[in-house]
């Protein structure tokens, strides 16, 4: 009995992940499509996670949306559209080329250029630079002098 | 001079880092600013046989609440909320978002009603219209039924100061 009762409560898990699976809808190929579609989509309440993937409340809805927009006909692009237009570009993982994202976009590529200019003339600097370890005539003989004393002055 | 250079960048990037700490990346800017409040028609909480359209509001400065009983943070909100309804300067009108007729009227027995009505949107679809993805959000709509502002969380006695009264007023002066 008290096996049967541990038994039944190791599945619990599982009849909680059946009611998660209400979210699926019948069509199959729509929901391909949903999913295709919601992987690229932000949920906006756990930011790091996408519509497709969530398991909010918001981002439940928001699948339900998308559905229900496909079955009326609606392009993914006017879907996105959509998406866009009530949560603004932060829901795209994928962020639009615009005159405030040129930075995002062009950013790594202008330091990357920055780096290898700067590499270039350091590495240009250095070829050019006078040879610094050649000594006058005077000072090889002073480091003469310093490294070999004459043996009678060690005292 | 090319010593110093390790430095400026050091310099440079704790600015950045310094500006980044101070943003909160819960708020994201809505694009419904300065575009048409979507229009909504819903049951009204008290009485849900009669129903709410954003579109009666047409010619008046007003405050739209989202709210609901679930949610945390609308318990901190709801005083300042009073206090400005006892003011009397802008119609609050409520949407309870995703909850239970019953247990949003329970929330509002204890804790008072600031609100001139309230509708009720029981599957999220009109929060979705206005953009919503964490309760509480406000907005303040012009006599022109154009979104003017949007508070993203709870309203704080501060903004409500600084921000949403001065707007307010500046709009109903229009």
């Amino acid at each position: 009995m008290k096996y049967l009762l541990i038994l039944l409560i190791c599945l619990l898990p599982a009849f909680s992940y059946a009611g998660e699976a209400k979210d699926l809808a019948e069509d199959p190929v729509l929901e391909k499509r949903m999913i295709g579609l919601a992987e690229n989509l932000r949920c906006l309440v756990c930011q790091n996670e996408s519509l497709a993937s969530s398991h909010a409340d918001l981002a439940k809805d928001l699948r339900q949306e998308v559905r229900e927009k496909m079955k009326q006909g609606m392009s993914d692009q006017e879907i996105i559209d959509f998406l866009v237009s009530k949560y603004g570009d932060f829901v795209l993982f994928d962020p639009p080329m615009k005159s405030y994202t040129i930075l995002l976009w062009y950013g790594p590529f202008a330091l990357l250029l920055i780096g290898l200019a700067s590499l270039v003339y350091q590495l240009r600097k250095r070829k050019n630079a006078p040879p610094e370890n050649q000594l006058s005539a005077e000072e090889a003989r002073r480091a003469e002098a310093l490294l070999n004393p004459p043996k009678d002055s060690q005292t | 001079m090319m010593r110093f250079w390790p430095f400026v960048v050091f310099v440079v990037l704790a600015v950045f880092l310094y500006i980044g700490l101070g943003l909160n990346p819960r708020e994201v800017p809505s694009p419904l600013i300065n575009k048409p409040a979507p229009a909504f028609t819903l049951p009204q909480l008290h009485d849900p046989a009669k129903r709410f359209s954003s579109q009666d509001m047409k010619g008046q400065v007003w405050m739209l609440n989202v709210w609901a009983s679930w949610c945390v943070s609308c318990r901190e909100e709801h005083p300042v909320l009073m206090a400005l309804a006892r003011k009397n300067i802008v119609p609050i009108y409520g949407l309870d978002y995703k909850d239970k007729n019953a247990d949003g009227e329970a929330w509002l027995r204890n804790g008072g009603d600031p609100y001139t009505l309230i509708s009720t949107d029981a599957d999220g679809r009109v929060g979705i219209d206005y953009g919503v993805y964490g309760v509480p959000e406000t907005y303040v709509i012009d006599k022109q039924g154009v979104i003017r502002y949007k508070q993203i969380g709870a309203i704080t006695h501060e903004n409500l100061q600084n921000k949403i009264l001065p707007l307010i007023a500046e709009l109903q002066a229009k």
